[in-house]
C-alpha cells in the first residue's frame, strides 16, 4: 500500500477531484494556441490551451477527463507553467519527464511537481502523467502538429 | 450448479503460472479474454518438440523434417475435428484471429469487392474486424455499414432486412463480444445472409474458448480464432473457410511454401490451405495449439462453459452489491467477460490498485472504441474468466473493488 500512497499522494487526489484551470481559453483573447493529446492505451483525451505574451505563458488551461494521475498532472501543469518563458517551460518539462521516468534525480526546486515522484515505480502510468505535458509542448510549437499528439 | 466432473482445483494445478504471488498477494488472473494462461501439457509439448523433433516443414527429405511435417499437419486435422469442418483443406493456419480477418479482407475482398459494394459489420466489433474492412473498402471504393446495438449491448437484428441489400457482399460479425460478453445470435444472421447468397465471417476469438463451435452446424463461411486465447501459444491462429470460397481466392502473401512452381516469368500457386501460408510458420506454436485442443477435449468444452457460466452468474450478482457500479453491457445471452465502471474512479486507477492486490483485470477500450463511444465512456474495467478461475477469484475481485473505493474515498 505504501507505493500506492506514493503514487496517489494527497495532492494528486485533491487535484483530480477539483482540477484547476479546466476551461477553454478564447481564441480571441490574444496569442492563443491549443493542441489535442490522446493516450491510445486508455482512450484518454486532453486539450491544452496556452496564451502567450511576448514569449511567456500568460495563461494555460486544459479540458478533457482522464484518470486521477492524468487529471492531476494537467491541473498542476497549469499552475506550474503560468508565468514561465518558453525556455523555462521546456526546462520544467525536461525535469518532470526525468522525475516520472526515474531517469533523473528529484530536486527541491521542482516544488509541487515532486508529488509525481511515485509514478516512476509504475511504468504503465508514466503516459498518464506525461500526456498533458506533451500536449502543452505541441501547443506552443512554432509548427502546429499534424493531428493530435499521442503518448506513443 | 454442481459440477461433479469438473474439479477446478485439479485444473488449477495444471497451470504453473497461477501459483505465484504478485505484490505479496496470491495472483488472481481475470484477464483471459486478453490472453489465456497455458496448461503444463502445452508448455511441455512445445519443449518436447524443440528437444526432439524440430526441423522446418514441407521441404526436408530428412527424418526430422518428416516428423515435424507430420506433427504439424496432424494439428490441422485436430483443428478440423475441433470445429467440425468437413475437410482439412478448409483449415488455414495464420498468426491469430487478426491475421485471419486480414487474409479474408485482402484476398477475398480484392476479388469480390467493387465500387459501391457494402460490407456489413456490427457495432460491437473488435478493431480487428473493422480496420481490415475499412482498408480494403477504401481501396475498392466499397463501404462499411454497421448493424446497430441497443443499450443492453445486444445487436438490433430485426434491422437486418433494411441493412442487407443488393450491394451487400459480406457480413462480418463477432460471435462473442470481447468488451461486453454478449453472445450474438449468429445463426439468425447467417440464415438471413444465406437467403440472399451473402457469405458470413465469424470472429470466434471469444467463443471458441468457451463453447462448442461447430462450423457446419453454424453454417458460417469463414471463421477465425486465436490459439493464445484458447489455452495455446501466441503466434498461432486459425482461419476456417469453406473450400469452394478458399479455392477461388487469390494468395494473401507471397513466398515459400505457397507456390507450385516459380520462374521469373510466372508463378503458379499451391492449393488451399498452403496457398495462404507463405513462409515458415510458428511450427512449435501450432504443435502447442494441438496440445491445447487435446487439453480442452480432455476437460470437456461443455464442462468448461458450464463452469464459466457459474462464475459469470456469481460475478454479476456480487457486482450488484457494489455502490456506484455500472455494468457496461447487460445482454441476456453472455459469456466470458464482464465490463464495468465505478462512479468517480477512472478504470486506470482501478486497474493499478487491483494489481497491487494481486488481481489482473484489463482496463482500457478493449480495442473496441465504437463500443466505448456507444456507452459514453472512454474506458472500462473488464474481468474475464477461464476454466481455472474460481468463485474465490470473483470474491477477491469484489474485495479488491472495495479497497479501491476506500482508497479514493468513494
Amino acid at each position: 500500500m505504501n507505493e500506492l500512497r506514493d503514487l496517489y499522494q494527497e495532492m494528486i487526489l485533491e487535484h483530480s477531484r477539483s482540477p484547476r484551470n479546466r476551461r477553454v481559453i478564447d481564441e480571441d483573447a490574444g496569442d492563443v494556441h491549443h493542441a489535442d493529446g490522446h493516450n491510445p492505451l486508455c482512450g484518454d483525451e486532453v486539450t491544452v490551451y496556452v496564451r502567450l505574451e511576448g514569449g511567456t505563458v500568460a495563461d494555460v488551461s486544459f479540458e478533457g477527463s482522464g484518470c486521477a494521475i492524468s487529471t492531476a498532472s494537467a491541473s498542476i501543469l497549469t499552475e506550474t507553467l503560468r508565468g514561465k518563458s518558453r525556455e523555462e517551460a521546456e526546462e520544467v518539462f525536461r525535469r518532470f519527464h526525468g522525475l516520472v521516468t526515474g531517469t533523473s534525480e528529484a530536486s527541491e526546486e521542482m516544488g509541487k511537481l515532486l508529488v509525481f515522484g511515485g509514478v516512476s515505480e509504475f511504468p504503465a502510468r508514466v503516459k498518464c502523467a506525461t500526456l498533458a505535458w506533451h500536449t502543452f509542448r505541441a501547443a506552443i510549437e512554432e509548427q502546429p502538429a499534424d493531428g493530435p499528439v499521442t503518448t506513443e | 450448479m454442481t459440477l461433479e466432473r469438473f474439479d477446478v482445483e485439479a485444473i488449477r494445478r495444471e497451470f504453473p503460472v497461477l501459483h505465484q504471488e504478485v505484490h505479496g498477494k496470491p495472483l488472481v488472473y481475470l484477464d483471459s479474454a486478453a490472453s489465456c494462461q497455458k496448461p503444463q501439457s502445452v508448455i511441455d509439448a512445445i519443449g518436447r518438440f524443440y528437444a526432439h523433433d524440430y526441423a522446418n516443414i514441407h521441404r526436408g527429405l530428412h527424418s526430422l523434417s518428416e516428423r515435424a511435417t507430420h506433427q504439424f499437419e496432424a494439428v490441422r486435422e485436430k483443428v478440423r475435428g475441433f470445429i467440425n469442418a468437413s475437410d482439412v483443406h478448409e483449415i488455414v493456419f495464420v498468426r491469430g484471429a487478426t491475421e485471419g480477418i486480414n487474409l479474408v479482407a485482402r484476398s477475398w475482398g480484392s476479388r469480390y469487392l467493387g465500387p459501391g459494394d457494402e460490407v456489413l459489420l456490427s457495432a460491437m466489433e473488435h478493431h480487428a474486424n473493422i480496420v481490415p474492412w475499412q482498408m480494403i473498402c477504401q481501396e475498392r471504393g466499397a463501404r462499411v455499414r454497421v448493424i446497430p446495438m441497443n443499450d443492453r449491448g445486444e445487436l438490433e437484428l430485426d434491422r437486418l432486412a433494411e441493412l442487407v441489400n443488393d450491394r451487400t457482399r459480406l457480413i462480418g460479425l463477432v460471435h462473442v463480444s470481447n468488451a461486453l460478453g454478449t453472445v450474438n445470435d449468429v445463426r439468425k444472421v447467417i440464415e438471413h445472409a444465406h437467403g440472399r447468397g451473402i457469405p458470413v465471417l465469424l470472429d470466434a476469438a471469444q467463443s471458441v474458448p468457451h463453447s462448442r463451435v461447430d462450423v457446419q452446424e453454424l453454417g458460417c463461411d469463414f471463421l477465425v480464432f486465436s490459439g493464445h486465447k484458447t489455452y495455446g501459444p501466441t503466434g498461432c491462429g486459425v482461419l476456417y473457410g469453406r473450400q469452394i470460397l478458399l479455392e477461388a481466392m487469390p494468395p494473401f502473401q507471397g513466398g515459400g511454401d505457397m507456390i507450385r512452381s516459380v520462374s521469373f516469368e510466372e508463378t503458379t500457386y499451391n492449393k488451399s490451405p498452403w496457398r495462404f501460408e507463405a513462409g515458415t510458420p510458428d511450427i512449435a506454436g501450432f504443435i502447442g495449439l494441438g496440445a491445447a485442443i487435446d487439453w480442452i477435449e480432455r476437460v470437456g468444452i461443455e464442462a468448461i462453459g458450464a463452469h464459466e457460466a457459474d462464475l459469470l452468474d456469481h460475478a454479476l450478482s456480487r457486482l450488484d452489491e457494489v455502490p456506484g457500479m455500472r455494468k457496461i453491457g447487460e445482454a441476456r445471452q453472455r459469456a466470458g467477460a464482464i465490463s464495468f465502471t465505478l462512479d468517480g474512479i477512472h478504470p486506470h486507477d482501478l486497474g493499478t490498485i487491483l494489481d497491487r492486490e494481486g488481481i489482473a483485470v484489463r482496463v482500457g477500450h478493449h480495442c473496441a472504441q465504437p463500443i466505448m463511444r456507444h456507452f459514453g465512456v472512454q474506458a472500462t474495467a473488464r474481468a474475464s474468466f477461464a476454466a481455472y478461475n474460481t468463485r474465490a477469484d470473483v470474491d477477491a475481485l469484489i474485495d479488491g473493488i472495495h479497497v479501491v473505493r476506500e482508497f479514493f474515498g468513494a
